[in-house]
């Protein structure tokens, strides 16, 4: 095509558009959805936000505790050779697609007063929640940390070696120069974690001012019959991710 | 810094980066999982979790209760909504002090297993048989059993389709029985997949299947209203057809977990929200609920009614559905399931 390929993303902006707007045209349900959110919104009600701001936290505190974990582990896999690497890796990627309502239920069974870890009182509780999605996404971020590595690795590390970098030094100038995949890894788990719904359901059950987040609201409101109501939840969860991957973009622009 | 690499990086390459970075990651895990437990041991009130039928929480009720028992109490009160079937796994498991649920025959073996003690019905309501607004089966106004008979002729004839909740939940062991007093064997004519669907899933979403596919269904009727009174009708296929019949009865009852069984649940919490939800408050919250809104109440309260006998057919469906034998007396709760607290059976 004459228009040249940088305008593709515009075509596929354009076609987002145009196929909100049929949505809005064809679905009154969405209409009221829309103007349910912005009314939500602008009405500052306390419940919607407690609400919006545990479900950033929960999966803020999964992401966190995922990524001291999984980043050095993808870092590892990335840089090192090692005896069964392809399977490891295999094994993580795979492990991306776990059915959330499964390991919610593992994860019950391990959590319930007369799991192995019952003592602990995770079940019913946001920490628990919070585990629960850390061990979700915990595969994402190892799969894509290590490819993000592997594609800068070999001659980078090889240049700060000869340069007579340690291998702490030539790890560090690895990971540096991975910076937007290694957080295309870390927005994309959170991103998982705040809109996963099985883990929350299984663990948390939904509990008015304990473990009450956006997915689970979404779903107890469509039980209820509150379409409208359901359709502005998703709409504000859809504005909490957008608005964290521009602020991470910006971080990355600032910081280049 | 390339001068002395050996001598920056002394201390770091003796751990090796797997080392330090294993330290740096045990710290901040071992210190955000110790917060939050620090902050969690902080709250003094006490925890009841109490799991519920879906028809209980789901219409809003109980939120309503919640707010006036814990201005009362120091106890914060955990609500499961969820089937009535696993609510009983969850209490037969020790993760729930307390059921709320509407299966009087598991209700039964709940007891006879001794994972509970202290039954107590509270409420009542009917079921409602409803179905397309043409009724093609003809049943509108028939007994709930000739009803369900000529839905199962009119679906095999293909003129009519049955959508059931299987999913074991209270309304689901109901319509079991419905059909096992209508001469039905409930697992011969669920295989009749050509108009037996079963969804699997919660009232909601099975009102909203039968709606697409202007089917018959079984339901509580604070869902169906929930679905079809508001700003929009989402069922909008759907009528009440059958709402009057002995067999339709509803009967909702607390039971608290046995603590001899599961020495963790909260009994004494969970005697004081039984006691709560049978005194004159809880009962005329159960009574106004859902008046402002449909016009009408969604549940009634039982406890004045059984006890006086206001209303001698309603107590009679009661006792014949929802009690049990107690040598060669009927009642809400055999005296060898009883434990502590008398006066909840003056």
């Amino acid at each position: 095509m004459n228009l040249g390929s940088k305008h593709i993303p515009i075509f596929f902006f354009l076609l987002f558009l145009v196929g909100a707007i049929i949505i809005l045209v064809l679905v009154p349900e969405f209409q009221e959805g829309v103007i349910g959110a912005f009314t939500l919104i602008a009405s500052g009600n306390p419940e919607v936000v407690e609400i919006t701001l545990r479900s950033i936290y929960i999966s803020g505190t999964a992401t966190a505790l995922a990524v001291v974990w999984s980043v050095p582990v993808g870092l590892f896999v990335g840089l090192k050779d090692f005896f069964g690497k392809r399977f490891f890796k295999g094994l993580f990627n795979a492990l991306i697609g776990i059915p959330t309502v499964t390991l919610g239920l593992v994860l019950y069974l391990m959590f319930s007063s007369t799991g192995p870890f019952g003592s602990l009182n995770l079940f019913l509780s946001p920490l628990g929640v919070a585990l629960g999605q850390a061990i979700l996404i915990a595969p994402i971020m190892v799969s894509f940390t290590a490819s993000a590595v592997e594609a800068v690795e070999p001659d980078i590390k090889d240049l700060a070696r000869t340069l007579g970098a340690s291998e702490v030094e030539a790890a560090f100038a690895v990971l540096k120069e991975s910076t937007a995949g290694v957080s295309l890894a870390i927005v994309g788990s959170f991103n998982r974690a705040i809109a996963e719904l099985g883990i929350a359901l299984m663990i948390g059950q939904n509990i008015r001012g304990q473990t009450r987040v956006l997915t689970t609201t979404i779903a107890m409101e469509t039980t209820q019959g509150e379409i409208a109501l359901s359709i502005a939840l998703a709409i504000i969860l859809l504005a909490v991710v957008l608005s964290i991957n521009l602020f991470i973009n910006l971080l990355q622009r600032r910081f280049k | 810094m390339h001068n002395d690499p050996k001598g920056r990086g002394n201390m770091a390459t003796k751990l090796g980066l797997w080392g330090i970075v294993i330290i740096i990651a045990a710290i901040v895990s071992i210190a955000s999982i110790v917060g939050t437990f620090a902050y969690m041991q902080m709250s003094t009130r006490q925890k009841l979790v109490v799991a519920t039928t879906t028809s209980l929480y789901d219409t809003g009720l109980l939120d309503e209760v919640e707010t006036a028992f814990e201005a009362k109490y120091t106890i914060d009160i955990y609500f499961i909504s969820v089937g009535s079937g696993i609510a009983i796994q969850f209490a037969q498991r020790g993760d729930a002090d307390m059921l709320l649920v509407h299966a009087p025959s598991e209700e039964l073996k709940f007891l006879q297993g001794n994972y509970g003690v202290n039954r107590k019905i509270f409420a009542y309501n009917f079921f409602e048989i409803v179905g397309p607004t043409d009724d093609p089966a003809n049943i509108e106004g028939l007994s709930p059993i000739d009803a369900l008979s000529r839905i199962v002729a009119a679906g095999r004839n293909s003129t009519a389709v049955w959508v059931s909740r299987g999913d074991g939940s209270g309304t689901h062991v109901k319509e079991k029985e419905l059909w096992a007093q209508a001469g039905f064997n409930w697992t011969l004519i669920r295989d009749e997949v050509n108009w037996f669907k079963e969804t699997g899933s919660g009232m909601g979403k099975t009102l909203i299947t039968a709606n697409g596919l202007k089917a018959y269904t079984l339901t509580d009727i604070g869902t169906f209203l929930a679905y079809s009174v508001g700003t929009t009708n989402q069922v909008p296929n759907l009528e009440t057809l059958v709402a009057q019949g002995s067999e339709l009865i509803n009967v909702y009852s607390a039971i608290a977990v046995n603590v001899t069984a599961n020495p963790k649940a909260n009994f004494e919490a969970a005697t004081a929200f039984t006691k709560f939800v049978l005194s004159e408050e809880g009962q005329q919250i159960i009574g106004n609920y859902g008046i402002a809104t449909y016009g009408q109440s969604l549940f009634y309260p039982a406890v004045e009614l059984l006890k006086s006998n206001t209303n001698p057919t309603i107590v009679q469906m009661i006792k014949d559905y929802a009690y049990f034998n107690d040598d060669s007396t009927r009642t809400e709760c055999p005296t060898q399931y009883r434990y502590g607290h008398p006066e909840l059976y003056d």
